[in-house]
């Protein structure tokens, strides 16, 4: 991994797409009838954000390159500032290098969210949601249920769900980041995924093949 | 049709139509703030519900559509309840600062509240605050007020053509701004003030100045462009407090321009306040008696053909027309109220005329304009194109500069007269949508005949009217488009050269000894001779007043009764909505005044006895807040001097500053701050 970036990353003065993202866009837009590529505009606001999050570090999406998406897409620059702004993995304002996102809904707090918060204050040193550390490493933000309620707590990094998640994982995996390693995402306490700890407990005996002659490849 | 049941009354409503149109052709009042007649439906507030028989739930009758048979209760138990709740939520985070808000007594959100709400509010929490947005010079915001009702960001969008209002973020945190923070592009920014239900966005001049019931109110029209739009005069003592629109649907809709609507701060300064005489190369204070004695003592030894007048762009019919009867009365026809030099022609009224109407432009499947930018010449009546453009009814072509932002599409078929040609000999494409079309428009800006070869772009372009079938016994798609509420007025009183009488450039010529401006500010002064007595008569010490040798304090349009007429041939009564200041005199009475002095009998003495005279001059004048709306009768095009052509020079637009375009907007500090913004190259944003 890159070494640490600053975190005072600040608005481009321009903003063009580079070839990664142009064949991407390219893809994307063939998805959409003749007139309607507007509605390519979140597609195209991830692109953004994941090519500035190659280029500087920081994966967020300045104006320029709402603007830049605007004109692509022939649509006015405040109807792509309204998307961005109402989805919240749209980043309008620069972030750290591993954006934490903590799900703070109630299965997830249940399990002890409480806890991966503490322990992503302590080994990221934050000093709370909305915060991004001094070494510009880490951006936190609190998130609405991510859909993985059965492996609560979850912490989402990046585009990563980190699952199981207690103090010590979260520190372990913190550690990790920082020294530019990327721990395999899933489980942290080895669930195959939603399954028991240990391995699946229940229909065992089910041949997978005969009884779903359809999903041919599965096992 | 379906026949809908309102609280037990029976009425016919339209397929298609919403339960709230329904409650209201039943006479009923439906509580709404995010519905509003001109805009998309958004049915965001809830504070419309009602209760339809056999739904489970209170329904939201702007956005819901009726059905044969359905039975609505405005005023049931639950209805009155739903609205009570929804004022309380709305409340929740609406500030309590009515007192020091200018919208109130004047506020949707106060007004429903102590008609629908309940008896107070059972939030004890932190209520939210939204930082204030910058908009423009004009609106105000206050933000925290913003119930999101999102009708300023849809007026934007659909009405005004410039997409910059929107919403962003999301819950609690959605804010109403531009996000960039940048002045809205628009001229129509006055009207955001008044489709705001509260106090969010307000008048910016009008801050913290008055209260509604303070203000003396005076329908008028507005004449700071030829549209006329209906108008309030709000005053309070000596001042116009402020201009709002009222609702005219022929005209204006209920929208306004902001040149009209701000202007009025210029209403107080650089006023000529008392009459003024030059007296050994300087210019003094004169009392009426004295200005008289110069005025007669100077003419009289002047022999008629060689005085002159003109009529500048803001005049009432009624100044135009007793000016024009003393000069005549003096033996001159030297008349002239085209300082433009326009070579229009008055032989006959639809020559000169918008005869489609600006109501007309609803109709219309084709549109062609020549040599104008209707956004700065005519905003209300180019967000009335828009309007018939979004419906995509209408197709639109430009003749004139390139690249001209008309807030919808015009094809550019060129820049000069050239491609008026073109497109007779059905050299573009636009002829065949043009002669193919039912409704046909040639808009042709009067600056497009203010040039030497004036006279034969007029008949060219009729001349392309006729030939793509624009001019029927049913419909007359010639329309040219003036820029001041007093121009066809003007000419309708016959204010132009009479037989053998000099036009403005043979009086500019040398032709005349003593000339009369009549608030005539539109030509460049120095062009007068030295020597020429000059008598200038009107009420701002603007381009002209320096150089007169006798100067006559008129009233404004706000301080007269007097008669407009606008681009579509509207006769329309402005009413005094206060007094002129000082010494200054209703314009009609200073000519009256003047007559007297020089011993010219006018045949009148009051208003009601001049406007007998010009209605019996000219009709038009008998049919106050009417035009005559017909298709044309008789083909035969403007006159033209034999072998008179186009020149290939591209058309030039006469707006430069819409700010400030007339003597009352370049007195207007408002304005000089809008122009100051709108035209700077490099916009910067406000600092966040
Ligand atoms: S500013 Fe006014 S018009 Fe705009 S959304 Fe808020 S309340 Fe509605
Ligand atoms: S509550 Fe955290 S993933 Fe659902
Ligand atoms: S008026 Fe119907 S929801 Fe606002």
């Amino acid at each position: 991994m890159s070494a640490p970036h600053s975190p005072h990353h600040e608005e481009p003065a321009s903003f063009a797409f580079d070839a990664e993202s142009e064949a991407q866009i390219e893809k994307i837009l063939k998805r959409y009838p003749e007139g309607k590529q507007a509605s390519g505009v979140i597609p195209l606001l991830y692109v953004a954000q994941k090519q500035m999050g190659r280029a500087t570090g920081s994966a967020w999406v300045p104006r320029v390159a709402m603007d830049t998406i605007a004109e692509r897409l022939g649509m006015a620059p405040i109807r792509v500032y309204e998307v961005a702004t109402f989805y919240f993995m749209f980043n309008t304002k620069p972030i750290g290098r591993f954006h934490l996102q903590v799900c703070g809904t109630t299965p997830c707090w249940l399990r002890g969210s409480d806890e991966v918060l503490r322990a992503c204050k302590d080994a990221g040193h934050l000093k709370g949601y909305g915060d991004t550390s001094e070494d510009g490493l880490f951006t936190m933000t609190e998130v609405e249920c991510l859909g993985g309620c059965v492996n609560a707590p979850i912490l989402q990094v990046d585009d990563d769900y980190y699952e199981d998640m207690d103090y010590e994982s979260t520190v372990k995996l913190l550690e990790a980041l920082k020294r530019g390693e990327r721990p395999k995402p899933g489980s942290m306490q080895g669930r195959q995924g939603s399954a028991p700890i240990g391995g699946p407990e229940t229909v065992l005996d089910i041949p997978m093949r005969h009884a779903a002659p359809g999903r041919a490849g599965e096992e | 049709m379906a026949k809908v049941t309102i609280d037990g009354i029976e009425v016919e409503v339209p397929n298609g139509a919403t339960v709230l149109q329904a409650c209201e052709a039943a006479g009923k009042e439906i509580p709404r703030f995010c519905y509003h007649e001109r805009l998309s439906v958004a049915g965001n507030c809830r504070m419309c519900l009602v209760e339809v028989e056999k739904a489970p739930k209170p329904v939201a009758s702007c956005a819901y559509p009726v059905a044969d048979g359905m039975k609505v209760f405005t005023d049931s138990a639950l209805v009155r309840n739903a609205r009570r709740n929804v004022m309380e939520f709305l409340l929740i985070n609406h500030p309590l600062d009515c007192p020091i808000c200018d919208q109130g007594g004047e506020c949707d959100l106060q007004d429903q509240a102590t008609a629908y709400g309940g008896q107070g509010g059972r939030y004890r929490e932190q209520k939210r605050a939204v930082k204030d947005k910058y908009l423009g010079p004009l609106v105000k915001t206050i933000m925290t007020r913003c119930i999101q009702c999102t009708r300023c960001v849809r007026f934007a969008t659909e009405v005004a053509g410039v997409p910059e209002l929107g919403a962003t973020g999301r819950g609690e945190d959605m804010q109403i701004g531009t996000y960039v923070e940048k002045a809205l592009t628009t001229e129509l920014s006055g009207n955001l003030i008044d489709i705001c239900p509260v106090g969010a966005l307000t008048s910016r001049p009008y801050a913290f100045v008055s209260r509604p019931w303070e203000l003396r109110k005076t329908d008028s029209v507005d004449v700071l462009d030829a549209v006329g739009a209906a108008i309030r005069v709000d005053t309070r003592g000596p001042e116009v407090l402020r201009i709002l629109p009222r609702i005219n649907e022929e005209v204006n809709e209920e929208w306004m321009a902001d040149r009209g609507r701000f202007s009025f701060d210029g209403l107080k300064r650089r006023r000529l306040d008392r009459p003024w005489i030059r007296v050994e190369g300087k210019l003094k204070p004169a009392s009426w008696q004295e200005a008289f004695a110069v005025v007669a003592e100077r003419l009289k030894g002047i022999p008629g053909q060689r005085l002159g007048a003109v009529a500048g762009d803001l005049v009432d019919a009624e100044s135009a027309f007793a000016l024009r009867e003393l000069m005549v009365g003096l033996g001159s026809a030297n008349l002239d109220c085209r300082q433009d030099g326009a070579a229009i022609d008055v032989s006959r009224r639809d020559h000169y005329l918008f005869n489609s109407g600006i109501a007309g432009i609803d109709e219309a499947d084709a549109l062609l304009l020549i040599g104008t930018n209707p956004r700065k010449e005519a905003p209300v009546l180019n967000a009335r194109i828009r309007k018939r453009w979004s419906s995509g009814a209408l197709k639109v072509a430009s003749i004139g500069p390139a690249g001209l932002d008309l807030t919808y599409k015009a094809e550019h078929l060129g820049e000069g007269p050239d491609a008026l040609a073109t497109l007779r000999d059905g050299g573009h494409a636009f002829a065949e949508v043009l002669k193919g079309a039912k409704r046909p428009m040639i808009v042709l800006g009067r600056a497009a005949v203010a040039r030497p070869d004036g006279a034969a772009i007029l008949a060219a372009a009729w001349a392309l009217a006729e030939s793509v079938g624009a001019l029927t016994p049913e419909w007359h798609g010639f329309n040219m488009l003036h820029l001041f509420g007093g121009q066809v007025g003007a000419l309708d009183a016959g204010f132009v050269p009479g037989e053998g009488g000099l036009d403005l450039a043979g009086m500019l010529g040398g032709g005349v000894d003593a000339l009369w401006l009549l608030g005539a500010d539109g030509f460049e002064p120095g062009l007068i001779p030295p020597g020429t007595f000059v008598i200038y008569q009107g009420h701002h010490g603007d381009r002209a007043a320096a150089r007169a040798d006798v100067i006559l304090p008129g009233a404004a349009y706000t301080e007269k009764d007097g008669t407009y007429v606008n681009t579509e041939g509207r006769v329309q009564r402005g009413r005094m909505a206060l007094h002129p200041p000082g010494e200054a005199r209703e314009d009609w009475r200073i000519i009256r005044a003047a007559g007297a002095a020089l011993d010219v009998s006018l045949a009148f003495d009051t208003l009601d006895a001049l406007r007998a005279r010009m209605a019996a001059a000219n009709p038009v004048f008998g049919m106050v807040d009417g035009r005559i709306a017909e298709g044309c009768h008789d083909t035969a095009g403007p006159r033209l001097a034999e072998g008179a052509a186009p020149e290939a020079t591209s058309f030039t637009l006469p707006i430069t500053d819409y700010w400030q375009a007339d003597a009352i907007s370049r007195a207007s500090e408002t304005m000089a701050e809008c122009s100051r913004i709108y035209n700077d190259a490099t916009p910067k944003l406000a600092a966040e």
